[in-house]
């Protein structure tokens, strides 16, 4: 058995199939729980209870919608462009997938463990707006396009606050391995001494994955829904599923870079009982629940405060601090990697 | 509050926290909300809903065919032909009410002088056709009985106000 899959090539062929199985079907579960968990999180924060009719507490609530979105008719408007149009969902879909391919749930237990796995990850997630473009743009419609010119322009502004916080961590590592970066946190997680990188990264990735406060391309009040107007049934549900996989994503980078991956909180009996694995879902699970909460409690940024905010304050702070960062490695002499 | 403290407490993000806090405060608060079909509001015993026609205990209707409530109705909602019946009382021999047109404002319930047509807590009587709402003598007297325990309940509590 382990020949065949160890050494034949239909067998590694089959064995990549499986080993992605298993991280997108828990992955695509994990995100039709996500949307009742937000219902009933946000509800809850609004004391009122959410779903509760299908199923115990709703737990079936997230396939009633499923089912929905697949038997209502896909609308393709006259004006659109019909490739680009469908073609749009897809690739948001398929980029906040494959994006999981390098994330690490165990010591060495990911698809790829690959070197430049954080360069992957900022090249997929910076690769994202382009489905918010075209669909914005191949939709024909002003909201769409406003949706879309807005989310490109916002999206492209954390990227860089989100770079700079990811060199001051890698500074700090000595690697651009995601495996090596999470093994660099055994003694302390980095959000501890790195915290306000912390925070930044937190509410950059609000922004990256277009979320409240910062869910401007969507802006429900002004623009309808932004680049996705006029997406219906299964479309639609791409770009829904893929924006919820991408704060799956976001979640699974903010745990990796800052909370320690899948390591216990501390390398102790009681905790190191729970397997790796198990700590890398209950730190994302916590991150979706904070991207929750700020959606609950904050309203929506004006278009300029949030420009602002990326470019004014993010940058110089994030830039600050980098240079803080490897000013304090080099003193003490903690610089990984041959300069010290 | 000095500039310093200012800096400090935007810089620390105090009121995002304090923010998140009340958020998360109301998290774990009892909810609000009423399954509704399954559980239901506390009415006023004034609360005004559906219309209905009372008797008396031994059966015989309320209405003297005064025509006060006809007369009153802003809406102009009420329909009401009367004439003598055979042992000389003087009744009505239709009585509508376009449930399209009230606005259930309670003023023939106001004007009635013995308390025959009322306001009931009923609120649930939503039709498939507009033709539904437009209640006749039957109708309205249909509710009356139905509903008799709870609207002279209602009264008897409301009374004291009045």
């Amino acid at each position: 058995m382990a020949d065949f899959f160890f050494h034949t090539t239909l067998g590694q062929l089959l064995l990549i199939v499986l080993e992605s199985l298993a991280v997108l079907v828990p992955l695509l579960l994990g995100v039709a729980y996500l949307t009742l968990a937000e219902r009933k999180v946000m509800a809850a924060m609004q004391l009122r209870k959410g779903p509760n009719v299908n199923g115990p507490f709703g737990v079936l609530q997230a396939f009633a919608d499923a089912i929905k979105m697949l038997t209502k008719e896909t609308v393709i408007p006259s004006g659109a462009n019909r490739m680009l149009f469908l073609f749009a969902p897809f690739l948001t879909f398929s980029l906040a997938m494959i994006a999981w391919a390098v994330i690490p749930t165990g010591n060495g237990l990911a698809i790829a463990n690959i070197n430049v796995g954080i360069l992957y990850l900022l090249a997929i997630s910076s690769l994202g707006v382009y489905g918010m473009l075209i669909a914005g743009w191949a939709s024909n419609s002003k909201y769409a396009f406003l949706g879309g010119l807005r989310s490109a322009a916002q999206m492209v502004s954390y990227e860089v606050s989100i770079g700079l916080v990811i060199v001051s961590v890698l500074l700090a590592v000595g690697s651009l391995n995601l495996n090596d970066i999470v093994l660099a946190q055994r003694h302390v997680w980095f959000c501890l001494p790195m915290f306000p990188m912390f925070i930044v990264f937190f509410i950059s990735a609000l922004a990256e994955t277009n979320r409240a406060p910062f869910d401007l391309p969507e802006g429900e009040s002004e623009l309808v829904a932004g680049f996705f107007v006029e997406y219906s049934a299964l479309a639609f549900g791409l770009f829904f599923l893929g924006e919820y996989a991408n704060m799956f994503l976001m979640s699974g980078m903010v745990s990796i870079l800052f909370l320690g991956g899948w390591l216990p909180p501390l390398a102790i009996a009681p905790f190191t009982w729970i397997p790796g694995p198990l700590w890398l879902i209950a730190k994302i699970l916590f991150c979706l629940f904070v991207f929750i909460w700020v959606r609950a409690t904050f309203p929506r940024y004006r278009y300029d405060q949030l420009m602002r905010l990326g470019w004014k304050v993010f940058l110089p702070f994030s830039l600050a601090w980098m240079v803080l960062t490897a000013g304090f490695l080099m003193v003490t002499g903690l610089l990984p990697g041959g300069a010290g | 509050m000095n500039a310093l403290t200012k800096a400090a407490r935007s810089m620390l993000l105090a009121e995002l926290a304090a923010g998140m806090g009340a958020t998360l405060k109301a998290f774990f608060k009892p909810k609000a909300t009423i399954n509704y079909p399954y559980e239901k509001g506390v009415l006023s015993p004034r609360f005004r809903g559906e219309h209905a026609l009372r008797r008396y205990p031994n059966g015989e209707e309320r209405c003297i065919a005064c025509k006060l409530c006809e007369a009153t109705c802003p809406a102009e909602a009420i329909t009401i032909e009367a004439e003598p019946r055979d042992d000389g009382s003087r009744r009505t021999t239709r009585y509508d009410i376009d449930m399209t047109k009230c606005i259930y404002c309670g003023l023939c319930e106001e004007a009635c002088p013995v308390d025959a047509i009322v306001e009931g807590p009923n609120y649930e009587f939503a039709t498939e056709t507009r033709e539904e709402l437009m209640y006749d003598k039957d109708k309205l007297l249909a509710n009356g009985d139905r509903w008799e325990s709870v609207l002279a309940r209602r009264l008897e509590l409301d009374a004291p106000y009045r």
